[in-house]
């Protein structure tokens, strides 16, 4: 069976950013993504979804190389001032390359 | 009978579980049905009486209430820029959340109402709705100016479409157009469980301002004593409107209770939005850890007494 390396782009951030990051991830052209309930901890403090936008969600969006740089550098630029928010990128493989 | 309205032991028990680190959690799913039907509880009451009231007549004081919500956001930004030395964003955040409302400290400071067998205007949550947002606009105003980078429509769509102004909105709209009597089929739900819906808000609300307590201090004495004061100053000024407007005593005090609440919901939501800059954290303690548990188990007899102290010397 043929696989096919797409990017894995991560984002661990603020509940209160998701309607925000989906109109991004519009805007850029990201095919599909999920977004889960998460909690953890890092240099801003516990986030541990004790209050309604206390929580973090985690996005996760698999595309090709490039929007994956695009819209890490847009997140960057965007969010990483004033908001908590950690980003990876990692490779994935994929059966299906069209739909990525 | 005991002095403390027995859903206000449902907060401090709440906060004890919290501070001893017990193992209780209300699950979210449960904490967010809970508040929606206390705002809906909250607007089919009014619209009930709305109903009966002749529109025309409230106009001057839907404006005094809009004025109120401006008014208090603004009093209280040089306070805390000045003497509090806060950076202007954050100074523009605490303003905008002492500005709106609590609907939750309303909601309290209606079942004490009862309990004393006060009345007041049954109306009184059209108010509710009418100051939660002014003070959210004017705080946005004085952390950025008119500024072209503040994203308006998005910042609209958080503060017209937020739960609790649906949810109250919805509440008085669907009160207005049935009525009493064509409540009364849905009032078992809204209006006879409401005491014990609110008992249960509360203990979730104390296990939330529980952990929040830890960082009160963190932010400085100053925050401590402005989440004691504010209020206190602000439910004088919310007692003047009331007796400009001239609601009756109950009405006047539930004024009081509003002006001197913070938001917790709306405000933190709308200034994470629209001013990223200022740290939620402050903002957030103030309102959550300090004002919230000082109005319910302090602030809305004290304001009752206030209320009748001024109204009758």
């Amino acid at each position: 069976m043929e696989r096919h390396v797409r990017r894995l782009l991560t984002v661990i951030t603020e509940a209160s950013l998701e309607r925000s990051l989906v109109s991004d991830l519009k805007e850029f052209g990201a095919r599909g993504y999920t977004i889960t309930d998460a909690r953890g901890q890092g240099h801003r403090g516990k986030r541990a979804l004790e209050w309604e936008h206390s929580g973090n969600i985690r996005l996760e969006v698999i595309c090709d190389a490039a929007l994956a740089d695009r819209l890490a550098a847009h997140l960057r630029e965007r969010y990483y001032d004033h908001y908590a928010m950690i980003l990876f990128v990692q490779d994935v493989e994929v059966l299906r390359p069209e739909k990525f | 009978m005991l002095a403390i309205d027995p859903v206000v032991l449902f907060f401090v028990l709440g906060v004890a579980a919290g501070l001893a680190r017990a193992e209780l959690r209300l699950p979210a799913a449960i904490y967010d049905f809970v508040s929606a039907i206390l705002l809906l509880s909250i607007g089919l009451k009014g619209g009930m009486q709305l109903a009966t009231q002749p529109v025309g007549n409230l106009l001057g004081d839907v404006a005094l209430v809009l004025l109120l919500g401006v008014l208090l956001p603004l009093v209280a930004f040089p306070v805390l820029r000045f003497a509090g030395r806060l950076p202007r964003a954050d100074a523009a955040s605490l303003a905008a959340h002492y500005g709106s409302v609590s609907v939750g400290t309303f909601a309290v400071a209606i079942s004490y109402a009862t309990r004393q067998g006060i009345p007041y205007e049954e109306y009184m949550p059209l108010f509710v709705v009418l100051l939660e947002v002014p003070a959210i606009l004017v705080g946005i105003l004085l952390a950025r100016g008119v500024s072209r980078t503040t994203r308006w429509g998005p910042l609209a769509h958080e503060l017209f479409l937020g739960k609790s102004i649906v949810l109250l909105l919805g509440g008085l709209a669907i009160g207005w157009a049935a009525g009493p009597a064509g409540l009364e089929p849905i009032a078992p739900l809204f209006f006879d469980l409401f005491k014990g819906v609110l008992a249960l808000f509360l203990l979730e609300m104390g296990l939330i301002a529980s952990a929040q307590l830890a960082g009160a201090l963190r932010h400085g004495l100053f925050l401590v004593a402005f989440g004691l004061v504010a209020p206190l100053a602000f439910s004088v000024v919310g007692i003047g409107f009331g007796v400009l407007m001239g609601l009756s005593p109950g009405g006047v005090m539930l004024l009081a209770v509003l002006a001197a609440s913070a938001s917790y919901i709306a405000a933190p939501a709308a200034m994470r939005t629209a001013v990223p800059e200022a740290n939620p954290a402050i903002s957030l303690t103030a309102s959550l850890a300090i004002t919230f548990p000082f109005n319910i188990l302090v602030g809305i007899p004290l304001y009752h007494r206030l209320t009748e102290l001024l109204l009758n010397g």
